[in-house]
């Protein structure tokens, strides 16, 4: 547990002394979702409906955007094999690493979703509900981006590739995360969609940091 | 009786199983050729005109095994991966490069065929139904394993990442199977019903089976004349391989 806390910590630091690279995805969410009202009119209506899943779809490609970064500067220094040959587990270093992706990536989507969430004119309870998917499937998000980093790591083209690996498999937290919005919206209430994605979540939590440690080893042979 | 796994187990080498292959593929070939004529026959000649949908029907002769060899080609790509990662041998990694590219023809298939389908019977082309969608996400997983191997270009490790972006994928399988229940939309239920006496007539049961058997038996003779392929360019250094090209 110490080595999990103490690489979210060396991650954590890392990104601090290196702002700009976490504060760009940050923008590109904001960015991409102001764009759709410019595209596609101002109607507040129309614009209420699609919210969710345009936010969702931002959050989604700005998680993509940071994952190429998880493990290539690692990779390049050398410092996952010093990873793979230290005594305690790579699988909880990993885990470490992804926890502190999702920290870095993750948790600022869902903190800025409830302010992007009022640009399109969602209720208080509808933001309630966006900010708890967003909660539940970022890490979901970060933990399947995850694998999709370690396999592409090294390859060439790996930040087209790792999208076309990866983006299949976020379907169905893109399906959830946005229904559950959309469903209280409608009145039939979230509980539901909200369940699936934190079943999904304890799935991708209990199983992701294994599958990544797989394809790490793989990439370091 | 460990002669027997002996034996069974020798054809886990390339060198043992290329003409292994050789020998099943017309075999294989003409048991798709017969279920094929049997198969369309009924479905063109025998099965009755259908009440509500007309001719245009029998397209599912085409379209309902295409969907299924692609999401039971999956499985079988999976297990050989998963076979791959397991025992570490090297014609696992070779037999499931050799079924993806199958594996997304039927999907392609499925969704053309269903398109040409929902045209008449829906009035659209495409539709965003849970099972529609979910064909499309199996047709970019098979794209996005065939993209990995193809980017690697050490075949081992193409063979155990793509294996493991494999087994990643095949948790979509059971997503597919079960959205027809978990979003309940546009398209019709599923007519073939374990439990249940099926809800069309035998014969039309029977064209699609017989199709059915016609699309496996046609994907495990391309997939043999395939892996035999990648063995010969995967081996081609040893010798053996020189002699079987003469």
């Amino acid at each position: 547990m110490n080595a999990l806390l103490a690489t979210v910590r060396r991650d954590l630091l890392l990104a601090l002394r290196r702002k700009s690279e976490v504060l760009t995805a940050v923008f590109f969410f904001v960015i991409v979702t102001s764009l759709f009202p410019l595209g596609i009119g101002p109607e507040p209506v129309l614009l209420k409906k699609i919210a969710p899943g345009i936010l969702w779809v931002a959050a989604l490609l700005a998680t993509l955007l940071g994952l190429p970064r998880l493990f290539a500067a690692d990779h390049v220094d050398g410092t996952l094999e010093q990873m793979a040959l230290s005594p305690s587990s790579l699988g909880l270093l990993v885990a470490g690493k992804i926890l502190a992706h999702w920290l870095l990536c993750g948790l600022p989507l869902v903190l800025l979703a409830p302010v992007l969430g009022l640009q399109f004119d969602l209720d208080a309870s509808a933001l309630v509900i966006l900010t708890l998917a967003l909660l539940l499937g970022t890490p979901l998000l970060s933990l399947i981006g995850a694998i999709g980093a370690a396999l592409t790591l090294g390859v060439r083209g790996g930040g087209v590739l790792l999208a076309l690996l990866v983006l299949p498999l976020y379907i169905p937290a893109l399906i959830f995360g946005a229904g559950a919005v959309e469903a209280h919206i409608a009145g039939l209430g979230a509980g539901g969609h909200l369940s699936l994605l934190a079943a999904m979540l304890a799935l991708a939590v209990f199983f992701a940091p294994w599958a990544t440690t797989a394809a790490l080893r793989i990439a370091l042979e | 009786m460990n002669q027997s796994i002996i034996q069974w187990f020798k054809f886990g080498s390339p060198q043992a199983f290329y003409p292994l292959a050789g020998r099943m593929i017309p075999w294989f070939w003409a048991a798709a050729a017969a279920f094929g004529i049997a198969g369309l026959w009924i479905s063109f000649f025998v099965a009755p005109t259908d009440a509500q949908q007309g001719e245009g029907y029998r397209i599912i002769f085409v379209h309902v095994p295409a969907s299924w060899m692609s999401m039971f080609i999956y499985l079988v790509m999976a297990f050989w991966a998963g076979l791959g990662l397991a025992l570490n041998t090297r014609l696992s990694g070779m037999m499931a490069q050799s079924l993806a590219p199958t594996g997304a023809l039927m999907a392609a298939l499925s969704l053309w065929t269903g398109a040409l389908w929902g045209k008449p019977m829906w009035g659209a082309w495409w539709v965003w139904d849970a099972r529609l969608t979910s064909e499309l996400i199996l047709f970019f997983l098979y794209l996005g394993f065939m993209a990995l191997q193809a980017a690697i270009d050490d075949p081992r490790r193409a063979d155990k990442a793509g294996a493991i972006l494999a087994l990643v994928g095949v948790v979509n399988i059971p997503i597919i199977y079960f959205s027809v229940k978990w979003w309940n939309t546009l398209h019709q239920g599923s007519t073939i019903n374990l439990t249940k006496a099926p809800s069309m007539a035998h014969t039309m049961l029977w064209g699609m089976l017989l199709m059915a058997l016609c699309f496996w038996m046609y994907s495990i003779a391309v997939a043999l004349t395939r892996v035999r392929a990648i063995i010969l360019e995967r081996e081609r250094h040893t010798d053996w391989v020189k002699h079987a090209v003469e």
